[in-house]
């Protein structure tokens, strides 16, 4: 850690990470309640859980992009952070707008759209801080060394601020609702998200390898670059069936196609530098997790995306449990994963000790990511045979739901082994420091050895 | 990789790109709101017990179970086709009394089957929601879904 101010991250990270411990824990109630389905019916009814366990996911990633903001920016500008203070600040604000968001909705306070119902004060609560928080890495910015990594990054992190806006408007006609929700929800994951995952991904991958900078960040722009050429008219993959004009059913069929191509140019690009690379960094866990981000991105994101995003196929697996797979595996790829390999870069420098806890850490990276791959499928089946039976043969929902049980029951036991590897991982981030692993036992080793 | 472009190359294009790329889009989403308003929805249709009911969707939080036009927790029914599947569009006063006991009846307490919570809708609250439900199953959503089944 090179810089005083890089220590903000830490508190950050540790929000962060409660909060994922929180997400995981409504997670198994949900799942729990598909295999059971009268499990805490009248205590917590399913839809609090569901709105706990999404809306947690998007505070704690939120929260995790601020840490791996203020760990990357002093490195990258080559100074202090504007104000610590005014981070922790705006980071308290940040943890009470979202704790207030989720102990209101275990007594039904909230407002009605997916993954927008915090009320209406907690959104306001959220703008300030996310303004406080851009105000204060752009000020670091501009007064300091501009990159392509730091500059990619704060522009996801703005038009993520101003594509947030459209939560406030809530149109009465359901199809424009839907219209502009999308302009938040898909113009966030798929579309500027993307922007802060490849440059805080180009930011590991200079930082361990050791490849030239030139060449990262020209692989950055190419990677940004196809994110928004294809996910902007992507979009309209939603907008298929919500009453809008029958020309995003072929045009999205093409671009959200294409929205392959920056996963597939992520996992190429991580893969070329690891073997390029001339550093053999100490930390192999990040390097692992820096693999596996955009590997399990790729296949959640991109192939499981384009596996229903054709519009003659949407039409039939469209608010399946498809769906419910891609979602998972899409979040856990890319953002999850992401989050969890700069943390685990950062930590060993935040705490001013080596590499530590490695092995107990790729433990949890194989586990957990092992995990949501099985879930993954488990939900895929489900969906694949809701599909047919509902789509196609025309059976009834409920009826339907009886016949996916045993995917329900594995997806429980998948959801268990997630939080055993969240366990471990998280016992190796905050737990007490072990001995180091010596060098030269089965260890990835970046390039050193290689040509 | 690309060995003749170089990096400013590359940001102008990206640049360059997404800002050719997002007009586009706020183009077509300007020209597809026009189309939901006069088009597709029934906007003349669109009463003061219609926006209520879109009130009493979000204030229940409906969508964290069921589905509408395809999007919601999956959890329980699609509900975008609700009032078709109660047949509503050959008699709208059965759909109507259908619906109404069918959410009066809840909860079921059916031993091993999903439950869906008792929600104690005034019939003024009731009736909005059935109108909404109603309203939406009218928008031209390209004949999704598939089956009445939803």
């Amino acid at each position: 850690m090179k810089y005083e101010t890089q220590k903000v991250a830490l508190p950050f990270f540790m929000v962060a990470m409660a909060l994922f411990t929180l997400q995981v824990v409504f997670g198994l109630l949900a799942a729990t309640v598909y295999a059971w389905p009268n499990f805490m019916a009248e205590v917590m009814p399913f839809h609090i859980m569901r709105v706990s366990h999404t809306n947690l996911l998007i505070v704690w990633l939120l929260i995790g992009f601020m840490g791996c903001t203020y760990y990357l920016m002093p490195e990258e500008a080559e100074r202090e952070i504007h104000s610590p203070n005014l981070a922790y600040l705006q980071l308290a604000i940040f943890a009470f707008a979202g704790a207030a968001a989720l102990v209101g909705y275990q007594f039904g306070i909230h407002e009605g759209r997916e993954f927008l119902e915090q009320p209406f004060w907690v959104k306001v609560l959220i703008t300030i801080s996310f303004l406080m928080f851009l105000f204060n890495t752009s000020m670091t910015l501009l007064k300091g060394r501009k990159t392509a990594i730091n500059m990619v990054l704060m522009l996801g992190l703005w038009l993520a601020a101003v594509f947030w806006l459209f939560a406030f408007y809530n149109p009465t006609n359901l199809a424009v609702d839907k219209l502009y929700w999308w302009w938040v929800v898909h113009l966030w994951v798929e579309g500027v998200w993307e922007l802060i995952m490849a440059s805080l991904l180009g930011y590991l991958l200079i930082k361990m390898t050791g490849v030239d900078r030139e060449v990262i960040e020209k692989w950055l722009y190419i990677i940004v670059g196809l994110a928004l050429f294809s996910g902007l008219l992507g979009t309209g993959h939603h907008y298929y069936w919500i009453g809008a004009p029958s020309y995003w059913q072929p045009l999205s069929s093409v671009f959200s196609t294409l929205e392959v191509a920056p996963f597939f140019a992520m996992v190429v690009f991580a893969f070329t530098m690891f073997w390029k690379g001339s550093r053999n960094h100490p930390n192999k866990a990040a390097m692992l997790w820096a693999l596996g981000c955009p590997t399990i991105a790729f296949f959640g994101a991109g192939v499981w995306g384009f596996m229903h995003t054709l519009s003659f196929i949407n039409y039939y697996t469209h608010g399946t449990q498809v769906t419910a797979a891609h979602g998972h595996l899409a979040f856990y790829g890319a953002y999850v994963m992401l989050i969890l390999g700069v943390i685990t870069y950062a930590m060993p420098q935040i705490r001013r000790v080596q590499p530590y806890n490695q092995v107990l850490n790729m433990w949890g990276f194989w586990i957990m990511t092992s995990g949501m791959c099985f879930m993954t499928f488990t939900l895929t089946f489900a969906g694949v045979v809701q599909t047919h039976l509902q789509r196609v043969l025309g059976m009834n929902y409920m009826e339907v739901q009886m016949q996916l049980e045993l995917f329900y029951i594995m997806r429980l036991g998948s959801g268990i082994a997630v939080a055993v590897g969240a366990g471990m991982l998280l016992y190796a981030f905050f737990g007490p420091v072990r001995e180091q692993v010596p060098a030269g036992g089965t260890q990835i080793t970046a390039g050193a050895g290689s040509v | 990789m690309a060995d003749g472009l170089t990096k400013s190359a590359a940001r102008n294009i990206f640049y360059g790109g997404s800002l050719f790329f997002f007009l586009v889009f706020a183009g077509l989403t300007a020209h597809t709101h026009w189309y939901m308003v006069n088009v597709s929805t029934d906007s003349a249709g669109l009463t003061e017990s219609v926006k209520h009911g879109k009130e009493v969707w979000e204030k229940n939080m409906c969508i964290n179970c069921h589905s509408i036009m395809g999007e919601g927790a999956y959890f329980a029914p699609e509900l975008g086709n609700v009032w078709e599947r109660y047949g509503g569009h050959e008699n709208p006063e059965a759909a109507r009394a259908g619906i109404n006991a069918w959410i009066r009846a809840q909860p079921l307490g059916v031993e091993g089957r999903r439950q869906m919570p008792a929600y104690d809708f005034s019939d003024e609250e009731m009736s909005s929601l059935i109108d909404f439900l109603e309203w939406t199953d009218g928008i031209d959503d390209q004949n999704w879904p598939p089956h009445p089944a939803g």
